[in-house]
């Protein structure tokens, strides 16, 4: 590519790939646009109308009957405890660890080290039934503590890897000098240090939000006998068993589950992409 | 407390050979107490499990609250003489052969149209490709399994409108293709978040370097060939990786989508295990643990071959 090439032709070629994508992404983004058209349609107009999108009157009602009779307001409450809690767990226990195994050597870091990065990819398929067994015997099984026990407790390496990967090259001056002012070893930790790791914090929170809201595995197996433990992903399931000819109660049980996931995505997108990328760089 | 955890803080950075174990294990205490809700959470729920898995393997076991009876080696000799769990083993594995490539190369490609600061509207593009990562997987598989169907969904509509088919294609309902639909729709899910990984790491790459091989008459195609594709191989290993665990575990998607079927025909190894062991009347705990084990077994020796095949390959970009 010299410079001979006119830059009119360039610009042109620009426009026309980026047309192209524009189809492409349309294509991309249509189940779910298919998905929101088809919670506000009648129950006829999804078979007669084939691939139209708008709906010919607004049905309100599929989200009345998503919400109340197929008890996705229970379900959206539970996803929203279980997510949270899993996020605060998760963030609180790699920080902590992270901090001292980035910043002090001690009796037996290399052998944690060592474990925790042997088990960084167990398959879940692997630890569901003991898993399962540990939530029955600590009597956890009645409540949502057992699900964001099951989710936050176990695994979630990464998170913790970057948090020792961040501490270790904050320089020590930096505490010793908050030391020096009488600040006790707690102080440190969460006026100085955590307040620093806000941009790992960000990752973390990012990446076990995601995972959090889309588990599902574990959720199931833990909410067989408790219905009303639901989180959405679970709930759908049970809903597509039950009322499986209802397609547009479904479609808006899918945009309830989908939506506000979405939207805090649209409006935190910079967070978002930086978190991921965050994964990546370290 | 304050003067305690000073002491412990000091302590750390001071010469350690001189003092006994356990005036040192003393002396961090701290550190201890600090690393406790790991080591009791990341214990109980992932060290724990993985050794108990082992262990209820021996065991003849129907039920969370039955009691367990020694079944010795026959659990495992049943499991690997059953040809269905083969069959979910070579599902599991062909998943991840064809979607892992895929994902990571279309994610490249994607990333790099993406990446150039001068295409219009590359940020809203991004978006929108990225939306999919943001819903739920089981949420997804049942919306699909609607998608698919093949009286009223737009697939099969928008085939036979445009007279590619003449009747409805039962596509999740084959087992020649239902494999193939899950396989599409995972690469549609999830391809947003390798495309990020993508993005992320060419912008390491430091513009100033392609401006010198510019400067020095590299046309488009030798810069990509000499200095974009040297500088993304890590990455390329690290974000093959992270894939391909994420291949291994597809049992949102499967089990919403297909539940295994048609006739075994998607049954990956979490929903084999899933089914002997919450999907029956009488649960076989003992007999799902043993096939658990033995997927693990098998994932953890491709694991170690893939690190010790990274290792090489690093050795190599470096030498």
């Amino acid at each position: 590519m010299t410079a001979v090439v006119p830059s009119v032709w360039r610009r042109c070629s620009r426009w026309v790939t980026a047309l192209l994508l524009w189809f492409a992404c349309l294509l991309w983004v249509y189940p779910l646009l298919w998905v929101l058209s088809a919670s506000l349609k009648s129950p006829t107009e999804i078979f007669t109308a084939g691939l139209a999108l708008l709906p010919r009157v607004f049905q309100w009602g599929n989200y009345a009957r998503a919400w109340n009779d197929a008890h996705f307001s229970t379900y959206t409450l539970n996803s929203a405890i279980v997510t949270a809690g899993t996020v605060v767990l998760v963030v609180l226990r790699s920080a902590l660890a992270g901090y001292v195994l980035g910043r002090y050597r001690f009796v037996g870091r290399t052998v944690i080290l060592a474990v925790l990065v042997g088990t960084l990819f167990v398959p879940q398929g692997f630890t569901v039934i003991p898993v399962v067994q540990l939530t029955h015997a600590l009597h956890l099984d009645n409540s949502l503590a057992g699900v964001v026990l099951a989710l936050g407790a176990g695994g979630n390496v990464a998170a913790t890897l970057l948090y020792m990967g961040f501490f270790a090259q904050i320089p020590k001056e930096m505490s010793e000098a908050a030391e020096v002012d009488g600040a006790g070893f707690f102080t440190v930790f969460f006026r100085v240090m955590l307040p620093l790791a806000g941009p790992v914090t960000a990752t973390v929170i990012v990446l076990t939000f995601i995972s959090a809201w889309n588990a599902f595995f574990l959720p199931l197996v833990l909410t067989l006998s408790r219905p009303d433990l639901r989180t959405l992903s679970v709930g759908m399931l049970a809903f597509q068993g039950e009322q499986s000819t209802d397609w547009t109660a479904m479609a808006a049980a899918a945009v309830i589950a989908i939506l506000p996931v979405t939207i805090l995505f649209l409006g935190l997108q910079r967070m978002f992409f930086n978190g991921i990328a965050g994964a990546v760089k370290s | 407390m304050a003067s305690n955890s000073t002491a412990a803080w000091r302590g750390a950075s001071v010469a350690r050979r001189s003092h006994g174990l356990a005036h040192r294990l003393w002396r961090d205490r701290w550190i201890y107490v600090l690393l406790l809700p790991t080591a009791v959470l990341y214990g109980a729920y992932t060290l724990w499990p993985i050794v108990a898995s082992d262990a209820y393997g021996f065991f003849h076991w129907t039920g969370f609250s039955a009691s367990m009876r020694w079944a010795g080696t026959s659990n495992f000799v049943a499991v690997v003489r059953d040809p269905l769990f083969w069959n979910a083993m070579r599902i599991t594995f062909l998943f991840v052969l064809v979607t892992v490539p895929l994902r990571v190369f279309c994610a490249l490609v994607l990333a790099i149209v993406l990446n150039n600061p001068r295409l219009p509207t590359a940020r809203w593009l991004r978006t929108g490709f990225f939306l999919p990562v943001v819903t739920t997987s089981a949420i997804v598989g049942v919306v699909m399994s609607l998608i698919f169907d093949p009286v009223s969904g737009p697939v099969d509509l928008l085939l036979l409108k445009t007279g590619l088919i003449h009747k409805p294609l039962e596509i999740l309902g084959n087992a020649h293709t239902a494999l193939w639909a899950v396989m599409a729709v995972w690469i549609w899910k999830w391809l947003g978040i390798t495309m990020i990984y993508w993005l992320a790491s060419l912008q390491t790459i430091p513009g100033e370097l392609y401006e010198a091989a510019r400067i020095d008459g590299a046309g488009a195609g030798r810069i990509f060939r000499h200095l974009t594709v040297p500088l993304l191989i890590p990455f390329l290993v690290i974000i093959t990786l992270l894939t391909a665990i994420e291949a291994l575990q597809v049992f949102d998607l499967m089990l919403t989508m297909t539940g295994g079927g048609p006739y075994y025909a998607t049954q990956v190894v979490e929903i084999y295990v899933y089914d002997w062991a919450f999907n029956v009347s009488v649960p076989q705990l003992g007999y799902a643990s043993a096939a658990a084990t033995i997927f693990g077994l098998v994932t953890l020796i491709l694991a170690i071959g893939q690190g010790a095949a990274v290792r090489a390959i690093r050795r190599r970009a470096l030498g």
